[in-house]
C-alpha cells in the first residue's frame, strides 16, 4: 500500500517537474537556451494569482496564463532575440541576469516576505481510492500534465507552425532557408514556455498557499536537472527526465534514514552528476546534436 | 621591423605590475575614507581576490562554472571551526571534542582550509573535467546546490539554518589588499606557464588544442584546483571579515554577483577581471547610499531596497547583447610608455 502511495506521490511530483522541464527543453531545443529565468515565469504566475485573489478562480488562472506568456514573449524580444547567435554560455548568463532582474523587480514591488495567496485550496483534500488518501490536487496535476503533453504532441505534429519548430530545432539554418520565419518560431516557443510555466504556478501556489520572490527558483533547478538528464533539446527527453527526478526524488523522501531527509536535494544533485559522468548526452540524443567538427 | 605591429602582445608581468600599482592606490585613497566606506573598500578586495580567483579557470578556459562560491563557503566554514572560541563553538555547534576544544590563529586556519579545499576541489575536478560542452558548467552548479543543502543543513559542524557567529573579524583593508595583490601575482603567473598558455588554446579552439597534444582535462583540472584555492582564500577572508558565516551568504546571488563582476569587465583578461570588480562595486556602492536616501536640501528622496540588483543586472544584459567579450575584451593593462616606444619605430 506505502509502495502504490509512493508511486502517486511520484508520478504527480513527476508531472509537475515534467512540465517545469518542457518549458526549458522547448527553448533549449531551437535556441540553445538553458534558460534560468523560466523560474521566474513562474514567481510572476503565483504573483499574478496573489493580484487577483478573490476573483474566481478560472479568472485568476486565466490571467496567470495570460500575463507569464506575454512576459515570456517580452523576455525574448528583450533580451534573448538580440543574443540569438550568442553560445550557450553567454544565453546561460543572460538568463542569469534576466531572472535576477525580474526577481527584484518583484521584490521591490511586493517585498521580500511570502505572502498567502487562497486558490483552489479545495484541492487539498484528499479522495478514498480503494484505501488509498490521493489530494485532488495530484490527480488533477497528473490530469492536467497528460492533457498538455498531448496537446503538445499534436501540436508539434499537425499544426504548421508545430513542424516548423520541430525543423528549427532540427537545424535552424537550413529550415531558415526553407522559409521558416525565425521570429515567429521563437516567439511561439517562449509563449508555449510561458503558459507551461504559468501551469506549474498554478501548482506551486495551490500546494503552498503562498507566494515569494524565490520561489521559482528551486523548481527551475530541478528543470534544468530533468531536462539535462531527458537530453537538452529532446522534448520527450525532457517529460522522462521530469517524471525520473519526481520519482528518484519521492524514493529518497521515502527511503532515506530520517537524519538524512534533510539532505535530499543534496543527493538529487550527486545523482545528477553521476548520471553526467555516465551519460553526458543524456537519455535520447538529437541526431542534430551530435558534435561535429 | 614588420613585426612592429604586435606591439600589443602580452606582457603578463608588467600587466600584474601596473594592477598591483592600481591596488597599492585604491590602498592609498581608502586610508583616508570614512570606515563605511572603508568597509565597502575591503568588501571590494575581497569581491576580487574572489572574481580573480574564477577568472584562472573561467578567464582562462572559457569554461563558465557556477559552483565556485561553494569553495568559498568551503574555506569560510573551515576556518570559522578551526578559529571560533570553544565557549562558542560548545553553544552553537556539537563538534567533536578535540574539533571544539581547537582554537587555532588566523593564519594557521588560512593554511588548512587552503590545503582542504585544493584537496577537495582536485576529487571533485578529477570526475568533472572530462565533461565537454554545457555538461561542465551543469555539473558545477549541481556542486553549489549539494554544498548549500549541506551547509544549510549539517547543523552540527556549520550550525545550520543560524548563523554561525563569533569569527574573528581580522580582515581589514591591509589584509584585504594582501589577499588581492596574492591572488593578482596567482593569477597573471599562471597565464604564464604552460599549462595557462594551453588551457587559453583549448578556449580558442578544443579541437585544434587537442590534435596539438593538448591534453584539455588535466589543464583544466590544474586551473580548476589553483581558482578554488584562490577562490577558498576569499571565502576565508569573506567569513573573517562580516564575522559570521551563514549558508544562504554563499549561494546563487553571491554566484551571480561574481559571474556578473567578471563578464561585464572582460572574462579573456585580468585586467577585465579587474574593471569590473571596480566598476560593479562602485555602482553597487552608489545605490547602496542611494537606497539610504539622498538628501537636497530638505528633500530626502531615497530609492527602494532591491534598485541596485536591478541597475546590476540591466548593465550585464546590455554588455552581453553590446560588447559580448565584456568591456575590455583581450586588453591587458601595460605600461602606456612602454606602449609608445613601439610605435615610435614603425
Amino acid at each position: 500500500m506505502i509502495v502504490l502511495q509512493n508511486a502517486i506521490d511520484a508520478i504527480s511530483l513527476g508531472a509537475i517537474y515534467a512540465l517545469a522541464a518542457l518549458g526549458i527543453g522547448l527553448i533549449f531545443s531551437i535556441m540553445r537556451l538553458i534558460n534560468f529565468a523560466h523560474g521566474e515565469l513562474i514567481m510572476v504566475g503565483g504573483f499574478m494569482l496573489y493580484g487577483l485573489a478573490g476573483q474566481p478562480y478560472i479568472v485568476m488562472a486565466l490571467a496567470a496564463i495570460l500575463v507569464v506568456s506575454i512576459l515570456a514573449l517580452g523576455m525574448e524580444r528583450l533580451a534573448f532575440r538580440p543574443l540569438r547567435r550568442a553560445n550557450p554560455a553567454t544565453l546561460l548568463i543572460a538568463s542569469f541576469a534576466v531572472s535576477y532582474l525580474v526577481q527584484h523587480i518583484v521584490l521591490i514591488t511586493f517585498g521580500a516576505r511570502p505572502m498567502g495567496v487562497d486558490f483552489m485550496a479545495q484541492l487539498g483534500e484528499s479522495v478514498d481510492i480503494g484505501g488509498l488518501r490521493v489530494p485532488r490536487l495530484q490527480i488533477a496535476t497528473i490530469i492536467v500534465t497528460l492533457a498538455l503533453m498531448g496537446g503538445l504532441a499534436l501540436f508539434f505534429r499537425r499544426s504548421r507552425v508545430g513542424v516548423q519548430m520541430r525543423a528549427a530545432a532540427e537545424d535552424f539554418t537550413m529550415a531558415r532557408l526553407v522559409g521558416v520565419r525565425a521570429n515567429l518560431v521563437f516567439a511561439v516557443a517562449f509563449a508555449i514556455s510561458g503558459v507551461l510555466a504559468s501551469i506549474v504556478s498554478l501548482y506551486l501556489v495551490t500546494q503552498t498557499g503562498s507566494v515569494s520572490y524565490k520561489m521559482g527558483v528551486s523548481m527551475v533547478l530541478i528543470a534544468f536537472v530533468a531536462s539535462v538528464i531527458g537530453g537538452m533539446g529532446s522534448l520527450t527527453g525532457a517529460a522522462l527526465g521530469g517524471f525520473l527526478v519526481g520519482i528518484v526524488s519521492v524514493s529518497l523522501q521515502a527511503y532515506l534514514p530520517v537524519d538524512m531527509r534533510p539532505y535530499r536535494d543534496a543527493f538529487v544533485f550527486l545523482l545528477f552528476i553521476a548520471f553526467l559522468l555516465w551519460r553526458p548526452q543524456g537519455l535520447l540524443v538529437r541526431r542534430a546534436d551530435r558534435e561535429r567538427v | 621591423m614588420a613585426l612592429a605591429h604586435f606591439s600589443s602582445e602580452p606582457k603578463p608581468l608588467q600587466t600584474a605590475g601596473v594592477l598591483l600599482g592600481l591596488l597599492a592606490l585604491v590602498v592609498a585613497v581608502s586610508l583616508f575614507m570614512p570606515p563605511a566606506l572603508q568597509r565597502t573598500v575591503v568588501e571590494a578586495l575581497i569581491k576580487l581576490t574572489v572574481v580573480i580567483g574564477l577568472y584562472i579557470f573561467v578567464g582562462n578556459s572559457g569554461v563558465f562554472s557556477f559552483g565556485h562560491v561553494a569553495f568559498m563557503a568551503l574555506g569560510g566554514y573551515i576556518s570559522a571551526v578551526l578559529t571560533i572560541a570553544p565557549a562558542k563553538k560548545a553553544v552553537a555547534l556539537n563538534l567533536p571534542p578535540f574539533l571544539e576544544a581547537l582554537q587555532l590563529p588566523g593564519g594557521v586556519a588560512l593554511l588548512i582550509a587552503i590545503a582542504a579545499a585544493g584537496l577537495i576541489a582536485l576529487l571533485v575536478a578529477l570526475p568533472l573535467v572530462r565533461l565537454r560542452g554545457i555538461a561542465l558548467p551543469m555539473a558545477t552548479f549541481a556542486l553549489l546546490v549539494i554544498t548549500h543543502v549541506v551547509a544549510s543543513n549539517w547543523q552540527a559542524v556549520t550550525g545550520g539554518r543560524q548563523a554561525l557567529v563569533g569569527l574573528p573579524r581580522y580582515t581589514d583593508l591591509w589584509v584585504a589588499a594582501a589577499g588581492a595583490a596574492v591572488s593578482l601575482i596567482v593569477a597573471a603567473l599562471f597565464g604564464m606557464t604552460r599549462h595557462g598558455l594551453a588551457l587559453r588554446c583549448s578556449r580558442e579552439n578544443e579541437v585544434a588544442a587537442a590534435a596539438t597534444g593538448i591534453d584539455i582535462s588535466r589543464e583544466r583540472l590544474i586551473a580548476f584546483v589553483l581558482s578554488a584555492i584562490i577562490v577558498a582564500i576569499g571565502g576565508v577572508l569573506f567569513g573573517h571579515f562580516l564575522g559570521t558565516m551563514t549558508a544562504n551568504t554563499f549561494y546563487l546571488d553571491l554566484t551571480f554577483v561574481t559571474l556578473t563582476m567578471l563578464v561585464i569587465g572582460g572574462m579573456r583578461s585580468l585586467t577585465g577581471a579587474c574593471v569590473g570588480v571596480a566598476l560593479v562595486s562602485t555602482v553597487s556602492q552608489l545605490f547602496r547610499s542611494i537606497e539610504r536616501g539622498v538628501s537636497f536640501g530638505d528633500l530626502t528622496i531615497s530609492a527602494p531596497a532591491g534598485l541596485q540588483e536591478i541597475v546590476l543586472a540591466a548593465i550585464l544584459l546590455a554588455i552581453l547583447i553590446l560588447r559580448p567579450h565584456g568591456l575590455v575584451g583581450d586588453w591587458e593593462v601595460t605600461l602606456p610608455l612602454a606602449g609608445q616606444d613601439k610605435k615610435k619605430e614603425i
